[in-house]
């Protein structure tokens, strides 16, 4: 059987009687916002991944991928949403495959609302879902338990409520694109600046008739961190010493073999960190 | 709520969706349709209702097309009741199913949580009903002509919302005939007196 595995709720539950804290999901305490126009939606999100008070991600992806034209924004809990639109972006591909017509936003969004609602809210996933299909321009929220919205411009996350006092005070029916991502891009800011769940970078997608998707990646940064005035690095010598032995490697051999390793600098440093563009 | 009147039914509902104090849709579509003039009015979870909704209207379809002909308003009312019945302990939801059919013309009937069902000349349900039992009692006739139709529910549902803190904002109205559905539309900018028919 496909789907999610509960065993663990009982053993936690069973543990957590006994006195033991329940483990804590890593949840996106986020602002995320779309916004439709005259030839396409606009998708944003911040950057921020929370798990309690503690930052655990200062710069996370919470635009996922579906299908070619259509995106999903998440909030709630970081692997719930993941996850589902990972599941639901696999079964719309082979779907679009098996009828050989491009996939729907609303068959998107009916297949996350059924796997959502048939989990009952345990699946904490808060998703936005926009695209463009054959039938138009397509914006949906879809929340934990199953409910759906269809509206021009919408947020969801815990900056939804900043988010939309942008929307409510800007937003106008005529939007073109520029106007459109500059509206979300305002909107999210709303929720990095005011919301302590939501920070950092806005990162926004924009799905357009007869054009390819872009995801501009930090469309904005806000919140760049400045150059270190001080630092607490020692300079060499600041240490006295008594005296000074010098042990010569011919020495040294004695007492244990030494192999010398070739000149490449990368097998010291060991793995490199992944760089996000 | 919804109503039957003359020449058929009318359904009636504010926009209001909320979670806690938060109005998350300010102009959200509680009218639903399951079939060309068998429509519903969902109140309780927007989730629960959704599906519930979602399902019958998929039966109803496959009705239609399997035995050539539109199913008649009581076999989407007994859909939803066995839904609502069976899996009462896992659902909050309160539906008022209205519709036209040539045979039987228009009806009404109403979902109560526990999953029963009643044939009613009209019906009310919802946070906001509470505060319109007097007002729609008071104020009932049977055999109303459209107009006098669409002016009891639309007073209704304003008085509902001005008491009810949980209902709000515009006020949608399908009105079914055997000439089929027709939408309208009242906005609170206007004091819902317009702009009516909007399809």
């Amino acid at each position: 059987m496909p789907g999610f595995d509960f065993s663990n709720y009982n053993r936690n539950a069973a543990l957590h009687a006994r006195g033991v804290p329940l483990p804590k999901a890593t949840s996106t305490g986020t602002t995320i916002v779309g916004c439709i126009y005259d030839n396409g939606v606009v998708i944003a999100a911040d950057t921020r991944a929370t798990s309690g008070p503690i930052v655990a991600d200062k710069n996370c992806e919470k635009l996922h991928y579906i299908a070619p034209k259509i995106w999903c924004a998440g909030a709630g809990t970081a692997a719930d949403t993941e996850f589902t639109t990972a599941l639901i972006s696999s079964n719309v591909e082979l779907h679009s495959l098996s009828t050989g017509r491009d996939p729907r936003v609303i068959t998107c969004m009916t297949m996350l609302k059924q796997h959502l609602f048939r989990y009952q809210g345990h699946i904490g996933a808060y998703l936005v879902v926009a695209g463009v299909d054959p039938t138009g321009v397509g914006l949906y929220t879809v929340h934990a338990h199953g409910s759906t919205d269809k509206l021009p411009y919408v947020t969801m996350g815990s900056g939804s409520l900043a988010a939309m006092s942008v929307f409510e005070s800007m937003w106008q029916p005529d939007l073109n694109k520029e106007g459109a991502i500059a509206l979300c891009s305002e909107a999210i800011k709303a929720g990095i600046f005011n919301d302590l769940g939501s920070g950092s970078n806005v990162d926004v997608c924009v799905i357009e008739k007869d054009k390819p998707t872009q995801l501009l990646r930090n469309y904005e940064k806000p919140n760049e961190r400045g150059e270190k005035e001080r630092n607490y690095r020692f300079p060499r010598g600041t240490t006295a010493w008594l005296n000074q032995k010098v042990i010569s490697k011919e020495d040294m051999k004695k007492y244990v073999t030494i192999e010398t390793l070739s000149g490449d600098d990368n097998l010291a440093a060991g793995e490199k960190m992944e760089v996000d563009v | 709520m919804a109503i039957n009147f003359k020449d058929g039914v009318i359904l009636g509902a504010d926009s209001r969706t909320t979670t806690g104090a938060y109005i998350a849709n300010r102009v959200t579509d509680k009218l639903t349709q399951v079939h060309d003039t068998i429509w519903c009015c969902r109140s309780g979870s927007a989730a629960d209702t959704q599906a519930v909704a979602d399902i019958v209207s998929y039966h109803l379809n496959m009705y239609g097309v399997v035995n050539n002909e539109a199913p008649s308003t009581q076999v989407a009312a007994s859909l939803f009741q066995e839904l609502c019945y069976e899996n009462k302990d896992a659902l909050s939801a309160g539906i008022i199913i209205a519709g036209y059919d040539p045979r039987h013309g228009g009806q009404v009937y109403s979902i109560p949580l526990g999953g029963s069902l009643h044939k009613q000349s009209f019906a009310i349900g919802g946070s906001g009903s509470t505060y319109i039992y007097g007002y729609t009692d008071a104020h009932w006739k049977e055999n109303m002509t459209e107009e006098e139709g669409i002016n009891f529910v639309r007073s209704s549902l304003q008085e509902a919302i001005k008491w009810d803190g949980s209902s709000g904002g515009v006020i949608r109205m399908v009105v079914l005939t055997k000439k089929g559905a027709v939408r309208h539309l009242y906005l609170p900018d206007t004091n819902y007196t317009g702009p009516g028919v909007t399809n």
